[in-house]
């Protein structure tokens, strides 16, 4: 420690000293419920100064706090913080925590832990959560001493945003927080054992500039590491230069335009017909921040199995992971393209091929069936998807409602799609929703959700009515678990099991009145059911600038097509009933 | 025959259960395991042996090198390394068969380092092969116990050249 610092510097306690290093790190918003092993980091939180701009968001449940921290960093690209206490508090964080790790969100979680020398002596509200945590966090830590603080928190936010992000834990015991030193403020990180920034090396680019050369008929799929590597724009700079056209995964949407002519949509066990048939077809397959998932690819031998594969990824452990790739590049993505985009790539006609899947487009886009009475999802999501221009947020839950909201969405901008797509995890939409507002308060935040998903965190009505944080939100209100409902339909003679989740006894009736639920929130909310009632309800919501709740009652019978069912290929693709 | 994998990690708390957790998570399995200090005291050495093929080596190895505390995985290939593994083993004996017991362990080069009247305990090195193969000759005195470190591993030739397949040096 250098003398000056000594001298400047006063003794802190623990708990001060995270916030400070929070504050440090450009923190703006906290996601915290407190409880007796945390406490003492929520009094720090009163003590920050009024000049430093830093919010504290309390969520009624655990769950809701990570989940909207999740939002806050999908949407902004920044790191999200929850702060959670110890046992149930800490166990409540790990769904959230499982989710960013799956699809690489910065997320930095803090939890508070029973002191040092109760640990291991089962003590009121302990759970080991770094041991618990481990598999499904980047990184994780229990902190010993009071003076480890500041380099620790300041290497967990360098670890969950570098490289692949992730969710990083840091386990603060009380007698931490309680504790004082003089902090000594790391001025950067050093850890000799973590490399997260890999360039491409010449040779690889070059390699990739011959295929590209060699290619009659070459497809981009483009996934969240497109997003993550903020290489939105590079991807559009080199779709221009090249015309090679573009599909999608779930979390790839937004980062190419979907009403660019050379945009095919989202590829997978829901995508389009003809980004389905684009990959099907493809000599190349400039495979981009992916990882081949088996919601992609069904069948992996049948994948892409015409084509070369090049596959660029930050991580090196996506490459080869699941499918072999011909040119396997470990790389940030956004200097890929960068290179690329400099490089000469030949004068390629793919008007043809581009042609070729425009038929295909036309001959089998997207579509559903319209009786002219019942509100279909699909109608819905279009109506918004016209009336915001794309320029919107929307979050959703997990089932048919969010694979609609892929498919009828035009995605224009990259972060716009906030999903749980990795974990699957019902109950994300209306959480998220409210942390992508207070990343994005510009915005607006439209969460599309399911009755079944939102009833997963209908708690946080509470935060978005206190916090005043006007987020909307649209439920595809089909009584049914409808994702599970549509493959008992298909694969298990229609057979209920255990997937109605309205009323039994009444099953004329909507239930539960999510209206009435939200009322008692103090968030009006309205229910329609009669498609005439749509576009009026819709200018309606969009208009508020305060929480809200649309109710649309749907029928259940609506299946999500194209479906390639699990483990199958595009050959064996259902397109309509 | 088994994969081995030498890993250089920070030796701190956690540390052999992240390592140790991977394998369980990813679905391999830890044949033997050895972990002690290493050259550098802030440094710890695990080797262990693991039962895959190429591609599973391959995915194993990248996925350790994403462990935060892991500084350097070294997969070893027969070819350019030396293997070694340690064992203790109690063998029964009586009067009439020590002097034959003794010679046979001569053969394999066991020491001898405890003896009682009815006990003799051997301490021998080598590759694994050659352990299992004293084993396999002295089993019919009757095998009381063994203990094996499980294999220990450097790379021939300098120091810090051993290069791993796959990249196993973390990228610069």
């Amino acid at each position: 420690m250098s003398p000056n610092a000594m001298m400047t510097e006063k003794a802190l306690k623990g708990s001060d000293i995270t916030v400070e290093a929070l504050v440090r790190e450009g923190v703006e918003v906290i996601f915290g419920y407190p409880g007796g092993a945390s406490m003492e980091i929520h009094q720090a939180l009163t003590r920050v100064g009024s000049d430093r701009k830093m919010r504290v968001i309390l969520p009624r449940h655990e769950q809701g706090g990570i989940f909207a921290a999740e939002g806050y960093a999908k949407a902004s690209g920044k790191v999200g913080v929850a702060l959670a206490t110890s046992g149930p508090g800490a166990t409540n964080l790990i769904t959230g925590l499982a989710d960013a790790k799956m699809d690489s969100v910065p997320i930095v979680a803090i939890t508070g832990q029973v002191p040092a020398w109760l640990i291991g002596k089962d003590a009121f509200q302990e759970t080991d959560v770094v041991g618990i945590s481990r598999p499904i966090t980047k990184h994780n830590y229990l902190v010993q001493n009071v003076e480890d603080l500041p380099r620790i928190i300041k290497e967990a936010f360098h670890l969950a945003s570098s490289g692949r992000p992730g969710p990083v834990l840091v386990d603060i015991p009380k007698n931490v927080q309680q504790s004082e030193c003089v902090p000594e403020w790391p001025s950067e990180v050093q850890m000799r054992s973590y490399r997260p920034y890999i360039e491409a090396r010449k040779r690889e680019l070059e390699h990739i500039a011959e295929a590209i050369r060699g290619a009659q008929k070459p497809i981009i799929y483009a996934g969240n590491g497109t997003i993550c590597g903020n290489a939105s724009q590079e991807l559009g700079e080199f779709v221009e230069k090249t015309g090679i056209p573009v599909v999608m995964t779930v979390l790839g949407l937004g980062v190419f335009p979907s009403n660019h002519p050379l945009c095919f949509d989202m590829l997978g066990m829901h995508g389009a017909f003809y980004a389905n048939y684009a990959v099907n077809h493809a000599d190349l397959l400039l495979a981009f921040g992916v990882r081949f998932d088996d919601r992609v690819t069904g069948k992996v031998e049948e994948f892409a199995k015409h084509g070369k594969i090049v596959h660029v990824d930050i991580d090196a452990s996506e490459i080869n992971k699941i499918k072999e790739a011909h040119i396997p590049v470990t790389s940030d993505i956004r200097h890929v393209l960068q290179e690329l985009n400099k490089m000469d790539l030949g004068k390629q006609d793919y008007s043809g091929w581009v042609q070729e899947l425009d038929g295909v487009k036309q001959q089998k886009p997207y579509r559903y069936e319209d009786n002219g009475e019942d509100i279909l999802p699909q109608y819905v999501l279009e109506q918004l998807s016209e009336k915001t221009q794309g320029k919107a947020i929307i979050t959703t839950g997990v089932g048919q409602h969010q694979m609609w909201a892929a498919q009828f969405f035009k995605f224009l901008y990259p972060r716009t799609l906030l999903t749980s797509a990795g974990l699957g995890a019902m109950g994300f939409g209306y959480p998220a929703a409210l942390g992508a507002k207070l990343g994005c308060p510009d915005w607006q935040v439209i969460d599309i959700d399911g009755d079944g998903s939102f009833l997963m965190n209908l708690q946080e009505l509470a935060t978005a009515h206190i916090e005043e944080i006007a987020v909307k939100a649209v439920i595809m209100n089909n009584q049914h678990l409808g994702m599970v409902m549509q493959w008992e339909d298909r694969f298990y003679d229609s057979n209920r099991a255990h997937t109605y989740i309205g009323d039994p006894r009444d099953p004329e009736s909507i239930y539960p009145s999510f209206v009435a639920i939200a009322e008692g929130f103090g968030v009006k909310g309205r229910r329609i059911s009669r498609k005439d009632e749509v576009s009026e309800a819709l200018d309606e919501m969009l208009a508020l600038d305060e929480p809200y709740l649309l109710d649309v009652v749907v029928p259940f019978t609506e299946h999500v097509l194209p479906m390639i069912p699990t483990g199958q290929t595009f050959g064996d693709i259902i397109y309509e009933d | 025959m088994g994969q081995v994998i030498s890993l250089l990690v920070e030796n701190r708390t956690g540390v052999l259960s992240r390592v140790v957790g991977l394998f369980s998570q990813r679905g391999y399995n830890i044949e033997s395991l050895n972990v002690a200090p290493a050259l550098d005291s802030d440094a710890s050495r695990i080797t262990l042996t693991t039962r895959t093929d190429l591609k599973g080596t391959e995915q194993v190895v990248k996925q350790l090198n994403k462990l935060v505390d892991v500084i350097k995985v070294t997969p070893f290939d027969s070819g350019t390394q030396l293997i070694r593994e340690m064992a203790l083993v109690r063998v029964q004996v009586s009067e009439e068969n020590r002097a034959e017991l003794l010679a046979l362990s001569e053969v394999f080069r066991a020491r001898v380092i405890d003896i009682s009247p009815r006990n003799c305990i051997f301490e021998l090195t080598g590759q694994s092969g050659k352990i299992d193969a004293f084993l396999e000759n002295v089993r019919a005195y009757g095998i009381r116990e063994i203990h094996r470190t499980g294999e220990l591993t450097l790379g021939r030739g300098k120091a810090g050249k051993q290069k791993g397949a796959f990249g196993g040096q973390k990228p610069k």
